[in-house]
């Protein structure tokens, strides 16, 4: 696989305080990866460097194979991939004007430019906008407008920094689905940035988590949703129960994790005595009601629950229970409501060994 | 008051009569006037964006000789200008002194400040991410700085009127380094002056009437382009 971009022992620093301190990144083409991290992660300021507009403290980048030392190289390396901000960031014209830009300055052939603006609109459904001043135009209708004039640019490499964070949640999903369509159709190579874990789970092949500067975890979605390196990730990503114990006993793989008196079934690679760090993703709980003596299903541990807390979480309900320690749940309203659940009320929680991760507590 | 009332029915004859002096005059303070602007403005542009962009050591200090260069006292650079051109100064070998370019040198000096202390200004109105979001599609510095300039168009339209307005009318540097000699340096606000001097107001008020017709025609002109364009931005 070809790597675009090489990242080796990038320190950035802003009035003598690191902001990014980055061992080692790599993009490969055809990758579509998601860098996630809150707000101050550093996230933007990685992009901006990677994009070329910033010179990094220390380090090296690799584009393409170069290590660019002059503008002129970082021009012509610039001129092979295209940055979308979180603003759209319009010229005072009109939309055929904003998207045509990149191609007028590449001194590209007028009828040329018409035929790639005219289908780059088509493929953001903004057609029937091309003569209209960039001013008056919705936040949603802008933001098409912007990711329109990178992609008519056809960029080696499409940097994305939180494109759809100023949008409403129904623009924000119907722009990220249509985007994505196109993205997977032309195999772009994209490097995504957001805060929002749940986008990132959506849009991304790889995904990379960054905190303070510092990439923490890389590599494929559902390994790392799944397998979090360490606690910061796994609350990061969504782990709603991290629960502290010790393997007590192995075999044949599978490990006996004890917290709070509780025992715990887990398959893993640990061995007996380590200190432990149990992750449990919301998603991997299944509740039976209390009725029931034997859950129908194929899970090793199964707890009797007290519910301590039921709120609304978006389209699903959050469930917070006690079994000797606390437990969480994502539900839909419809399983809420066929179970009755009410807070203090008893509840069979159930789990599968292979649904939990342990993270070595050094 | 009859004076007023004879004058202008004598200007306004001389101008239906087209008369050739004044003809003249106009003509040279255009060919004086419109490369002043054009080069003020090639040097006060990019000095406008810069200053108004870039951070660098000593930015400060440019900043305060640009707002300071914009209050210029046009007699002031008359006088350096002359001082440097004088045929013992350092530049008295090129023989300029009393010539259209001396004018245009001088004119230069006084448009440039306004013309920089005005882009600058409009460069930092700009959002700051609209100069990484023109390189990030590829644009060189060169087209950049254009760009920047068109985003900052109303503001870029006002300097290059303030810029011709500054220069069209100004008499003291244009005196002292022109001479307002006959059928060489004397342009319509320097033939005002000796007009004026010597009683002769009918030339006086046509010459007058004449500069106000073109400062006036060339404002309508860059206002209705900088105007066109205002959209009432959403967001």
């Amino acid at each position: 696989m070809e790597t675009l971009v090489k990242v080796e022992n990038l320190i950035h620093k802003y009035d003598n305080k690191i902001v990014l301190d980055i061992e080692e990144f790599e993009l490969n083409r055809g990758e579509v990866l998601a860098l996630v991290g809150s707000n101050g992660a550093g996230k933007s300021t990685f992009l901006r460097i990677l994009n070329l507009l910033e010179k990094p403290s220390q380090g090296k980048v690799q584009i393409f194979g170069i290590f660019p030392t002059d503008y002129k190289q970082k021009h012509i390396l610039r001129r092979r991939m295209a940055m979308v901000f979180q603003e759209p960031l319009l010229f005072k014209s009109s939309v055929y004007y904003n998207v045509s830009y990149g191609l007028k300055i590449r001194k590209k052939n007028k009828n040329s430019i018409k035929s790639k603006v005219l289908e780059a609109l088509k493929k953001l459904e903004i057609s029937h906008l091309i003569n209209r001043q960039a001013g008056t135009l919705s936040g949603g209708e802008a933001q098409r407008v912007s990711l329109a004039r990178a992609l008519v640019l056809e960029p080696e490499i499409l940097l994305l920094d939180e494109p759809f964070v100023a949008l409403d949640q129904p623009t924000r999903e119907e722009l990220r689905d249509d985007l994505y369509k196109i993205i997977r159709r032309m195999n772009q190579t994209t490097l995504h940035v957001t805060h929002d874990r749940n986008e990132a789970l959506v849009i991304a092949d790889n995904v990379a988590v960054i905190n303070e500067g510092s990439i923490l975890q890389k590599g494929k979605t559902e390994n790392v949703f799944n397998k979090p390196i360490n606690e910061f990730v796994a609350n990061f990503l969504g782990v709603e129960t991290i629960l502290y114990g010790k393997i007590t006993s192995k075999r044949d793989g599978l490990c006996i994790v004890n917290i709070n008196n509780q025992k715990l079934e887990v398959v893993s690679d640990l061995e007996k005595g380590e200190n432990v760090i149990a992750c449990i993703r919301p998603e991997n709980v299944t509740l039976f009601k209390y009725s029931l003596k034997t859950p129908l299903s194929s899970a090793r541990n199964s707890f009797v629950a007290t519910i301590k807390d039921i709120s609304s979480y978006g389209l699903v309900y959050r469930v917070v229970m006690d079994c000797g320690f606390n437990l969480t749940s994502f539900i839909t309203r419809e399983s809420l409501e066929r179970l009755n659940l009410k807070i203090g009320e008893k509840i069979i929680a159930s789990i599968k060994a292979t649904s939990i991760h342990l993270l070595s507590r050094k | 008051m009859d004076i007023f009332i004879e004058g202008i029915k004598q200007a306004i004859q001389l101008l239906a009569e087209l008369n050739r002096e004044i003809f003249l005059i106009t003509w040279r303070s255009l060919l004086i006037s419109g490369p002043s602007v054009l080069i003020s403005l090639l040097i006060g542009m990019p000095i406008g964006v810069i200053l108004g962009l870039a951070k660098f050591p000593g930015r400060k200090l440019l900043l305060s000789l640009v707002y300071t260069g914009m209050g210029f006292p046009p007699t002031v650079v008359g006088l350096f200008v002359a001082l440097l051109l004088w045929r013992s100064g350092p530049l008295g070998y090129l023989s300029l002194l009393y010539s259209p370019t001396a004018m245009i040198i001088a004119q230069v000096i006084i448009a440039t400040p306004i013309v920089a202390g005005l882009i600058l200004a409009a460069m930092q109105q700009l959002d700051p991410k609209l100069k990484l979001q023109s390189l990030s599609l590829g644009a060189n510095r060169w087209q950049l700085l254009w760009t920047l300039i068109k985003e900052a168009r109303i503001t870029s339209l006002a300097a290059i009127m303030a810029a011709f307005g500054g220069v069209i009318s100004e008499v003291g540097s244009a005196m002292i380094v022109g001479g307002n000699i006959k059928g060489k340096t004397r342009i319509l606000t320097t033939a005002i002056v000796l007009f004026t001097r010597m009683g002769k107001f009918e030339k006086a008020i046509a010459v007058s009437i004449i500069l106000l017709f073109l400062s006036f025609l060339a404002n309508f002109a860059l206002t209705y382009i900088q105007q066109r364009d205002r959209i009432y931005w959403k967001h």
